[in-house]
């Protein structure tokens, strides 16, 4: 079929990125008329910038990214919705390996336990403090990023204040293991394959994951520019399912070992393809330590993996308001709301007669197994999505939230 | 002018580039112009010079990090917004198109600013620009030595005279709807493999 569609797309250098490469590789695009054109960027700055200027109608964004434009946190962003998730997890966090052997020594289980390893560094964090030592400092890969607030929700929960017990700095992804490496970070949160990267080069320990954190949790989504969208619903909708397709085919573990290889090529993420294969098959090697099974590590389409709940977006928001990026209020809850969008994405893929969730919203927390939920379509089974220390976020109570 | 000079970062790991826009800056009578080609000095670099504006390639990894040191205020004194307007739509495209970014300290007059983002702009699509024919020129170069060895191997295997290996090749390629180069290195590879050697 030729091509009715050009769309040009950005993305960074990570595994999250295998979407939009698989949608591109695999011809899924192409089977829905849609000439998929991808670019790699090296920074989430250029990726907004060039999603403002139109050299872009769509990107690999940080799920609190197109909510950041939205709210002015960013310079020159353009009006920018989110009509899809791009899979659910897909982070970790990873400490040098000195700091590991001491978190070690105050509990942290060497199976990827976010409470003993939270626990144990509020015990070096403390020690550190009334010896007099520099404060430790993690890296996170952007200000409005899953990472960060994911760090920040593990170590308030683990006693520590984020922004006065401990240092939080901003990383590139691919240059995170050299600055471990070099001592200029003690630990960081990253996505895919850059924790493996320093688990297997030697120099760090992945200590947690993000879906020990927080199970089944938003990562990346598919930012795209509103007036293209606006403009071309018919292209937006071909984009969207053949994103769907691809998702379905990235989350068969036949396809694992053809996706890693893909994925390693150097236009794409441009590593080796076993650093890719930890996060697929959910083996996580930890470094100088075990396998550990984490089934659920990165999920591109289970558990309704694309689908854009506006609960995860109100989650970001109340993030925002916690670290300070913006003072709350109704109408910036409401432009919150209204950047995922839920409805775009259940009307490009209801001619799939695939699983929809009914709701557009989710308490987040609530699920403690896997649970069939009313859908349209097939039937669809989502969760476990519980946060490690076994708080409950109710969208339709933002500000009792934000109190607690 | 009696306002005092404006103090100009030029970010950018390439350093011819960041040369050549340097250069230009010199000469439209910027005399505080200062480069940075690695960014792990960066921070104290902006604490010390207190830059008036920043000027850093696209491509560059370290933006989000540039950024960011601009949201603490621990680590500048002053506010930096970017790019010198966000009404001025049509200088923001011109510099992304060209792949430079710029960053301003808050209330720097736009037509104190406006002159050096057009300089970089300018310096940076003629970087490109010099880039390219340097390629251009480059694989000319190349795709005429393939001609002439491809030339060689038919003169020889076919008791051909220059101008008829020439012409051979000319219309193979034009049959082929391929480059005359294309023709040339497939030839030397296929001779290659025929005379039993190792090179590909």
């Amino acid at each position: 079929m030729s091509a009715a569609h050009r769309v040009t797309a950005g993305f960074l250098p990570l595994l999250d990125s295998a979407l939009l490469v698989a949608a591109r590789e695999k011809r899924f695009a192409e089977a829905e008329g849609i000439d998929l054109v991808l670019v790699r960027e090296n920074s989430w700055a250029s990726i907004r910038d060039r999603l403002a200027v139109g050299h872009f109608e769509a990107a690999h964004m940080l799920a609190p990214m197109p909510i950041a434009f939205n709210l002015g946190l960013a310079p020159l962003a353009a009006r920018t919705i989110a009509p899809m998730a791009l899979g659910l997890g897909g982070n970790a966090v990873t400490v040098a390996d000195e700091l590991w052997r001491e978190m070690a020594d105050y509990g942290a289980r060497p199976d990827l336990d976010p409470a003993s390893g939270g626990r144990a560094l509020d015990g070096i964090v403390s020690r550190r403090a009334a010896e007099g030592g520099a404060p430790l400092r993690f890296a996170v890969v952007h200000p409005h990023s899953g990472h960060n607030y994911e760090l920040r929700y593990w170590l308030a929960a683990s006693d520590i204040d984020p922004d006065r017990d401990i240092e939080i700095v901003i990383v590139p992804p691919p240059l995170m293991p050299d600055a471990l490496a070099a001592g200029r970070i003690d630990g960081y949160c990253v996505g895919e394959p850059w924790n493996t990267a320093a688990a297997f080069n030697g120099a760090g320990r992945i200590a947690t994951t993000k879906s020990r954190i927080w199970r089944s949790s938003p990562e990346k989504v598919l930012g795209v520019s509103a007036d293209w969208a606006e403009s071309s619903p018919v292209a937006l909708d071909g984009l969207l399912r053949a994103l769907y397709r691809a998702a379905q085919w990235c989350g068969d573990a036949a396809n694992h070992e053809e996706l890693a290889g893909i994925l390693a090529q150097p236009g794409y993420v441009g590593c080796p393809a076993e650093w890719l294969m930890p996060a697929l098959s959910g083996r996580i090697r930890t470094g100088n330590g075990p396998v550990v099974e984490v089934s659920d590590f990165f999920m591109p389409h289970a558990r309704a993996a694309t689908f854009p709940w506006k609960s995860h977006a109100l989650w970001f928001y109340t993030q925002m308001v916690r670290w300070g990026q913006v003072e709350p209020g109704p109408d910036r809850e409401t432009v919150a709301r209204e950047t995922y969008r839920p409805d775009l994405y259940r009307r490009a893929l209801r001619s799939l007669g695939v699983a929809l969730p009914g709701a557009n919203a989710k308490v987040e927390g609530a699920l403690t197994t896997q649970t069939p939920v009313g859908s349209a379509g097939a039937s669809l089974v989502l969760g476990p999505d519980g946060f490690f220390d076994g708080k409950i976020f109710d969208p339709d109570r933002v500000a009792d939230y934000l109190r607690s | 002018m009696d306002r005092p000079a404006l103090r100009i970062l030029i970010i950018d790991e390439n350093r011819l580039r960041a040369a050549v826009i340097e250069d230009g800056l010199r000469e439209a009578g910027h005399s505080e112009v200062a480069l940075v080609h690695d960014m792990s000095g960066v921070a104290r670099q902006i604490a010390d010079t207190e830059p008036d504006v920043i000027v850093i390639d696209l491509e560059n990894p370290n933006r989000d990090v540039l950024e960011s040191m601009f949201q603490l205020t621990r680590a500048v004194k002053r506010p930096i917004a970017m790019f010198v307007d966000r009404s001025d739509s049509a200088s923001i495209e011109a510099a992304i198109d060209a792949g430079v970014s710029a960053y301003v300290v808050d209330g720097l007059r736009k037509d104190r600013v406006k002159p050096i983002l057009d300089m970089a702009i300018s310096r940076f699509n003629a970087y490109s620009r010099m880039a390219r024919e340097l390629e251009e020129a480059r694989t000319e170069l190349e795709s005429r030595r393939l001609v002439e060895r491809a030339k060689g191997i038919l003169m020889k295997s076919r008791g051909l005279s220059e101008q008829e290996a020439y012409a051979l090749l000319r219309r193979t390629a034009m049959n082929q709807n391929r480059k005359i180069a294309e023709i040339a290195q497939s030839l030397i590879t296929a001779a290659g493999l025929l005379e039993g050697g190792d090179e590909a």
